[in-house]
């Protein structure tokens, strides 16, 4: 991130859309992104009552193909990619052999043997890296550059690429993907998302993203539509505890703290960490990554300090106000024994202890279509 | 362009004080709450406290940031706005009326020549918006 930061920031192929919109430009990860248009409980409440637009053409796509592509995707990602059938979408992580995060990822199938890896955008390089010298075979593409893509997520996501699309997109099921035109663009529609609502992520070549977001803009006026920066991404990926690689997972954590263990699957061979994870199972992890919620009207933040008895316990990786419940809410890793629902814990805010209880996740109902 | 009534002084930090007799109100610009955006969180000082020229007196929390409230004046708080923990948004919907933080009985009423006019501070901030 730091080497990032130093350097030029690069421009989604929206850039310019976002400026006219009067988005407050910030950086992240090395880009330079739209944090916010109007505000971020204002774009907040619109996903989860309506329907929103995001940028997230910061994400890195990957494209493995051949004969040597599944085995590949099996050596580098803990999931079980070999029961995916073509056009299904699975959530997986990369680690290293000691067991720590490489990155999160979403993992699509094309067809038998070709691949799509959606990856982080500060880990694009790293990841590129770690891919095609850890991956052992298959014919890489970074399609990063080429690829832009647009999250269309809120109850009413699905009508709304309906009426664009030229093919049927209501009945594609979560984590499903089909090729199809919205709006007369040719896209990727994937039935998936980071806020916790019904919606889509499309991916469109780079040179056509504007043209999408502005049709989709303009068939979702009556809608409510409304673009959405990165800061009410955060919210509401915070209120399902979606994990952000370099907040709540890294290299320094490993899956099974971070409540990642559904997508790790030794039974199906040999993969990076596995070895290392399997023996973490066995001795059972000494913290776990938990939810809470502040008792009084505070804001936590990444980086405060969790205490129990005022003795510190772990420490905040994410922490906001939630605009849905309209309370501070955070993750943090805490002592394996301090992590059960109802433990009460405190946050260090300012150099004072301030009250929160361990808590039932998602804060906030998903509504993601399960079906 | 943030509204900057005429009649209230200002500090680089962007806070307002509005000067009335010994005492002085005391609040955030309409320029500082629109940078700092949804305003979630505020922690203001009790009444009795000793405030100093430019010394943080409290915390102004938004969705993503925290920042700092710093005294314009030096004094003693009198008055403390108790709806704004409650109801933190009225920074946002009217940060120089229902918004106001502080009012303090001022122990250095020269200071408030050091304070930005309204004109010096309208500068200040179309400099801060590019």
């Amino acid at each position: 991130m730091t080497a990032h930061e130093s350097g030029p920031l690069k421009r989604t192929p929206l850039y310019d859309v976002h400026v006219k919109a009067g988005a407050k430009m910030v950086p992240f990860g090395g880009w330079n992104m739209p944090v916010q248009y109007t505000g971020i409980v204002e774009e907040h409440r619109a996903v989860r009552t309506a329907v929103g637009l995001f940028d997230i053409s910061h994400m890195g796509e990957f494209e493995v193909e051949g004969g040597d592509a599944l085995p590949a995707v099996q050596r580098l990602c803990t999931n079980d990619a070999a029961p995916l059938t073509p056009g299904q979408v699975q959530y997986s992580v990369l680690c290293y052999p000691e067991g720590g995060v490489v990155d999160d990822l979403t993992v699509y199938r094309f067809d038998g043997a070709r691949f799509m890896l959606t990856v982080n955008a500060s880990n694009i390089d790293k990841d590129w890296d770690w891919v095609t010298r850890q991956g052992g075979g298959g014919t890489w593409r970074n399609m990063s550059a080429d690829t832009a893509l647009l999250a269309v997520q809120g109850p009413r996501a699905e009508a709304l690429v309906q009426r664009l699309a030229d093919t049927d997109v209501v009945s594609l099921r979560y984590y499903h993907f089909t090729k199809a035109k919205v709006a007369g663009v040719p896209v990727i529609v994937s039935r998936t998302g980071y806020t916790g609502e019904d919606g889509f992520e499309l991916y469109v070549p780079a040179g056509e993203a504007a043209r999408l977001w502005r049709a989709l803009m303009e068939a979702g006026r009556a809608d409510g539509i409304q673009p959405i920066g990165l800061g009410a991404r955060d919210t509401l990926r915070l209120e399902m505890k979606f994990a952000l690689y370099g907040n709540d997972i890294d290299q320094t954590t490993n899956p099974l703290e971070a409540g990642l263990g559904w997508v790790v699957k030794p039974a199906k061979g040999d993969f990076i960490g596995r070895a290392a994870i399997e023996a973490l199972r066995a001795k059972g992890v000494p913290r776990k990554l938990v939810g809470f919620e502040m008792i009084e009207r505070q804001v936590p933040r990444h980086g405060y300090r969790i205490l129990a008895g005022g003795e510190p316990v772990g420490v905040v990786t994410s922490g906001s106000f939630s605009p849905s419940l309209e309370r501070g809410i955070g993750m943090g890793y805490v002592r394996a024994e301090l992590s059960a629902v109802g433990t009460e814990l405190d946050v260090e805010i300012r150099g004072a202890a301030q009250r929160a209880r361990v808590v039932r996740t998602p804060f906030y109902p998903s509504k993601a279509k399960k079906s | 362009m943030s509204n900057v009534p005429g009649d209230l002084k200002y500090t680089k930090e962007h806070e307002w004080a509005k000067i009335e007799g010994d005492r002085a109100r005391i609040g955030i610009t309409a320029f500082a709450q629109e940078q700092l955006g949804d305003v979630v969180f505020v922690e203001l000082p009790k009444v009795g406290v000793k405030v100093s020229g430019m010394k943080a007196f409290g915390v102004v929390e938004s969705v993503k940031a925290v920042s700092d409230l710093y005294a314009p004046l030096s004094g003693e708080v009198v008055e403390v706005n108790g709806e704004l923990p409650k109801k933190p948004e009225t920074v946002n919907s009217d940060p120089y009326g229902a918004g106001w933080m502080i009012v303090i009985k001022m122990s250095t009423p020269a200071e408030a020549a050091a304070l930005l006019t309204a004109a010096q501070y309208e500068q200040l901030i179309a400099g801060a918006g590019h």
